[in-house]
């Protein structure tokens, strides 16, 4: 039985005066990746801004038996949570290489950070190509492939991703995907991934949790939600 | 999520009409017996809090609902001044008529002001307006302007008595001029704001890319706004003129830029009721300072504007919304 | 011919002072994202306080490197203390809490050490360099500082991951937090080396223009100035462009006969609007991508 990694219990999260999420409960299992699917505005993006005390919450965060709820989002990420958010936040007038060497600002060891840069371009070459440009210029595939090698440089244990397919041509999203699968697999790297379109997300996924209008309606193993005709037609319209 | 968006969340500056009417009234009811009940150089204060409502009102129009940023107001501040000087003093206009000459040369100086600043974003748009309102006094000291400016002395005029014969002292009569006036140009704003230009206007403020993208015109309404914005504080100046009998370049220096925006700070950017406190804040609070401490004058005032911002980090115009939000919430 | 060398020599001396505000100028741009209006009173205030430790007998260099450790706690302090409430409420609060800053500050300064105008010595010698009093040793002096100051902070920025780090949280806050970087020291970090910069500006300043309340405010439209032309995302543009500053204002007002002493401002005011006009992000400083 696998432990574990992230335990959230009773979330509830406000934007100003407005609930967005009621009573969430939902875990991650270590080593496995994890989906979270729904309809625009559920409250997905909330969930993941939650976990990264981005957003007022009530409730219980567990990381590795650490409670993190309440914390400055930097001393979360700092525990070893790298989050690559909504419109993927690079640093636009920054350099490719800036950007990566960002990721691992919070590290020390120079020679660990420099392989690590080759591990990231071993996923993405094209980011060699791009190492000294303008992030800014960058296509919206390449910078979501920066995104993601920018938050892999955190060397994290958990990574989250905010709806990574956003936005790309379906063959990059596919290469993205089948990337983040490696990752999984090599890093032994856990993935909470937030996604719209969720044939891709329950391919990928080991567990997956659908949220609507800020509650979960159904939760568990991503083949069998797959592979019920009934689910899917009924919650994920395929 | 398919929840429309109720009342009690619209912003409370586009509150329900009678609202903004009962305000009116209420306002209305407190100022207009005050001429009689205070000395002359009272009312000539509150003629003033009122043409510093004018000028902060169109500071407003431009930083509140569109979101351009200005240091350089005291410049058509002064050209209004200068505007209605000139014409009352070289060739006898009635003061009356000052008003629009102000508020149309004021108008194509802030439109033509406007066409090369609209390309600038933020910081540097901030300067440009800064260079402007320092540039303005030095332009006015200019020599071979003399013989219009009047240079360093500036124009001396006269304040008009009332028509008709009424029973008015000439300042009781400019206070109800101008209230008069500043009723009709805040009835014109609200009007404006909530207007299908306003609109516009206002979807430039929130997102000028997607703007251009469904049609508005940016650099005409950019403009054009910026013109609206010197008219309003064009027309502010040449009330203010009047209202001190003079018009000299160093009345118009870069601290008057700083004071309409204070004014606007402190009143609530985007709310066109804030725009009274905000005069009324830069006009006496800088009095009350210096009667704490002479010598710290600058500190206290300083000091005083620091506790403003912490407790109303958007004006009292945000403090009243937050109240009637919570107000309207509590209802519920 | 000499005139005209004269005049571009005695441009450069009062450049050099240009281009010392400017560098604080776009540091703070840096560092904060915004410009400071309060930059010069802050920089005032410290050279009074070297100012009064020199009075009171600590010797020069003492002073100094006690002045940049004040100014740098100092602005560190503002920082944290100050501007942090504020740091969701729209900019334009902050910029009336620089307005009031400055007003505190020049108030306060004026109140403690009164309106007199006070010697401020220079570590320079006043020989001259060039000429008969063209170029002084400190006006020299003044220039090289101010590129030396440059270089360590070309330096930092690009080399060191401190200077990185400051980088992005100015840039982007919500991503600096997302790699773990603690954005609020990060400012409070650039505020303390804007405070440090500006102090160093003071004191290089002091002795030309002699320290008295107000010796920073047509200095600091003279930095804006420069920082602009140079562009403020360049710390080499805004040198050079203080130094073009002075230059320019120096040779229009010997050669063009309409601007006397009296219009002198008006020229960096003028270069500025032509600048913002003609290329807004200076003649060193990078345009921006926006993808949409």
């Amino acid at each position: 039985m696998s432990t574990m990694l992230l335990q959230a219990k009773n979330i509830c999260a406000y934007y100003g005066p407005t609930q967005v999420l009621h009573g969430l409960d939902l875990s991650i299992t270590e080593g496995g990746i994890t989906t979270l699917l729904g309809a625009n505005g559920a409250g997905k993006t909330t969930m993941l801004r939650s976990v990264c005390g981005m957003v007022r919450t009530t409730g219980e965060v567990r990381f590795r038996d650490q409670e993190i709820a309440g914390k400055a989002t930097e001393d979360i990420v700092r525990l070893g949570i790298a989050h690559v958010p909504e419109g993927r936040g690079t640093f636009v007038r920054l350099t490719v290489e800036e950007n990566l060497q960002l990721g691992a600002i919070t590290r020390g060891n120079k020679a660990e950070i420099a392989t690590d840069v080759e591990r990231v371009f071993g996923y993405f070459p094209r980011l060699r190509e791009r190492y000294r440009q303008q992030a800014g210029t960058l296509s919206g595939g390449e910078q979501q492939m920066l995104a993601i090698g920018r938050a892999m440089m955190l060397r994290p244990t958990l990574m989250l991703l905010d709806e990574p397919s956003f936005g790309l041509a379906p063959l990059i999203v596919q290469e993205v995907f089948s990337i983040l699968k490696q990752m999984n697999r090599r890093e032994k790297m856990s993935i909470f991934l937030v996604e719209q379109n969720a044939a891709l997300a329950l391919d990928l996924a080991d567990q997956a949790y659908l949220l609507e209008t800020g509650r979960v309606v159904m939760a568990g193993a991503a083949r069998e939600i797959r592979e019920d005709e009934n689910i899917r037609r009924a919650y994920l319209g395929y | 999520m398919n929840t429309a968006v109720p009342a009690s969340k619209r912003r409370a500056y586009e509150a329900p009409a009678y609202w903004r009417w009962l305000g009116f009234l209420i306002v209305a009811a407190i100022a207009l017996p005050l001429p009689f009940l205070l000395k002359n150089f009272f009312i000539f204060q509150l003629t003033l809090a009122m043409v510093y409502a004018i000028a902060i009102l169109g500071l407003n129009l431009l930083t509140g609902f569109n979101g351009q940023f200005s240091l350089g107001h005291s410049a058509f501040f002064a050209i209004g001044a200068y505007t209605a000087a000139i014409l009352m003093d070289q060739y006898d206009v009635a003061y009356y008529w000052t008003l629009p000459a102000a508020g149309i040369v004021c108008f194509v100086a802030g439109f033509l002001f406007g066409l090369p600043a609209l390309r600038l974003e933020g910081v540097y748009l901030a300067l440009a307006t800064f260079a402007l309102a320092l540039a303005m006094p030095q332009i006015l000291k200019l020599s071979p302007l003399e013989h219009w400016t009047g240079g360093v002395q500036g124009i001396v005029l006269i304040k008009p008595n009332a028509p008709f014969h009424l029973p008015l002292n000439p300042d009781q009569w400019l206070y109800f001029f101008v209230f008069a006036v500043a009723a009709l140009l805040f009835f014109c704003a609200y009007n404006l704001v909530s207007s299908r230009t306003g609109r516009a206007i206002k979807a430039i403020r929130d997102n000028p890319i997607a703007a251009r993208t469904m049609g508005v015109n940016l650099s005409l309404y950019k403009s054009l706004t910026f013109g609206v914005s010197a008219l309003y504080t064009g027309i502010a100046g040449a009330l203010g003129g009047i209202a001190v009998q003079f018009v000299a370049p160093d009345s118009f220096t870069f601290g008057l830029s700083i004071a309409l925006f204070v004014g606007l700070v402190v009143g609530g950017v985007g709310s066109i009721g804030g725009a009274l406190f905000g005069a009324w804040f830069v006009l006496f609070v800088p009095n009350i300072a210096e009667q704490v401490s002479k010598g710290l004058a600058g500190a206290v005032y300083g000091v005083i504007l620091v506790f403003m911002i912490y407790l109303m980090p958007f004006g009292l115009a945000g403090l009243v919304r937050m109240a009637a939000m919570r107000l309207a919430r509590a209802k519920r | 011919m000499e005139l005209f060398l004269h005049q571009v020599l005695a441009g450069l001396a009062t450049g050099g002072i240009y281009a010392c505000m400017a560098l604080a100028i776009v540091m703070i741009y840096q560092a904060i994202d915004g410009l400071n209006f309060a930059q010069g009173e802050m920089a005032m205030f410290s050279t009074f306080i070297a100012w009064q430790l020199i009075e009171w007998g600590v010797p020069f260099w003492g002073a100094f490197f006690l002045t940049l450790a004040i100014s740098f706690a100092g602005g560190y302090m503002i920082e944290r203390v100050i501007m942090r409430p504020l740091h969701n409420a729209p900019i334009l609060s902050h910029v009336a809490m620089f307005i009031a800053l400055f007003a505190i500050l020049n108030s306060g300064a004026g109140f403690i050490w009164d309106y007199q105008v006070k010697n401020f010595p220079t570590p320079f010698g006043t020989k001259s360099v060039i000429g008969e009093g063209l170029l002084s040793a400190h006006d020299a002096g003044m220039i090289g500082a101010t590129i030396v100051m440059l270089l360590f902070l070309f330096l930092f920025f690009r080399y060191t991951r401190i200077g990185l780090a400051m980088r992005a949280a100015a840039a982007n806050p919500e991503s600096a937090r997302l790699v773990g970087i603690r954005v609020g020291q990060m400012l409070a970090l650039g505020w303390g080396m804007a405070a440090l910069i500006g102090a160093i500006a003071g004191m290089l300043i002091a002795p030309v223009v002699f320290l008295e309340p107000n010796m920073m405010s047509s200095i600091l439209l003279y930095g804006f100035a420069g920082a602009v032309v140079g562009g403020l995302t360049s710390p080499a543009g805004a040198v050079i462009g203080g130094l073009m500053v002075g230059v320019i204002e120096n040779l229009a007002g010997t050669f063009i006969p309409v601007i006397g002493r009296e219009l002198k401002l008006s020229i960096a005011l003028a270069l500025i609007i032509l600048v913002l006009t003609v290329k807004p992000s200076g003649l060193f400083g990078r345009t921006v991508v926006h993808r949409v």
